[in-house]
């Protein structure tokens, strides 16, 4: 994967964090890790990509995090289910953007929101994905992208 | 005053529409998780403007927008998705939507969108 390609992701994760009142984000450096022992915090958000890309984007994070995300954004009910649907929908904007750069091709499926880690059903087990670290506020979280491209 | 439905299979989404527009000059009338329930929802209260997402289940935002305008072309769609390629934009406005804003999006940008979107109304 070329840096240009995981330049996108990091853009689309920095610029959902500065519309978040909390803007100061920071990315760390991207890593490859081995799909049989994938990143993850509490709660992931993942998208299916089809077409000319194949494979999956994920958003992983600490409940805390996406606690304090939704009242960045406004939302005072910080109950279990909006925590899915935030987590679901930062990894759906991530990927969503990245379409400016890979053109309507890069096709989005709507986001599986898990407990943990992906599963092999999504994160083939012989290949890699590469991790982009976020830190936010006190809280540590990834944007991973695991494409054949 | 306006009358408004929001479709987004995010509730935290819908929520944010639904605090972030002007209460002044829209009222929601409905909300909706997909093209499915947002027919239907039509349907009942004939809004006036409808903010649409473009990825969801059962029936996505494309087709539903096709949908609608079959229903009522006067009526005025906002997309509000975070697909950001040309292509996607102009597909959208090419089956009835007048408007587009990408996601992430701030509660002005909601404003001015929606504004600009039923301008014609304050003229």
């Amino acid at each position: 994967m070329s840096e240009e390609t995981l330049q996108v992701f990091i853009d689309g994760a920095v610029r959902f964090f500065e519309h978040t009142n909390d803007k100061e984000v920071k990315v760390g450096t991207p890593y490859l890790v081995e799909n049989n022992n994938p990143a993850a915090y509490d709660l992931t958000g993942i998208i299916g990509i089809s077409g000319p890309c194949r494979g999956c984007v994920y958003f992983t994070a600490p409940r805390i995090l996406l606690k304090h995300l939704l009242l960045s954004i406004g939302e005072t009910d910080t109950r279990g289910e909006h925590l899915f649907d935030l987590v679901g929908e930062v990894a759906n904007t991530i990927s969503g953007n990245a379409r400016t750069t890979f053109g309507h091709e890069f096709t989005i499926s709507v986001p599986i929101m898990l407990e943990g880690a992906p599963s092999h059903i999504h994160l083939p087990e012989n290949l890699r994905s590469y991790v982009i670290p976020i830190y936010w506020k006190a809280y540590h979280a990834a944007v991973v992208i695991c494409l054949d491209v | 005053m306006l009358s408004l439905m929001i479709v987004d299979d995010s509730n935290i989404i819908r929520r944010k529409i639904e605090r972030g527009n002007d209460a002044k000059k829209f009222k929601v009338v409905a909300t909706a998780a997909n093209g499915v329930e947002a027919i239907e929802c039509f349907v009942a209260t004939r809004p006036d403007v409808v903010t649409m997402d473009l990825t969801m289940p059962e029936m996505d935002g494309i087709a539903c927008i096709q949908q609608l305008m079959a229903l009522d072309a006067g009526v005025r769609i906002l997309v509000v998705s975070a697909l950001s390629d040309k292509a996607t934009g102009i597909a959208a406005l090419k089956q009835g939507a007048r408007g587009f804003l990408c996601k992430p999006f701030t509660d002005k940008q909601l404003t001015d969108a929606l504004v600009e979107l039923t301008e014609d109304d304050y003229v």
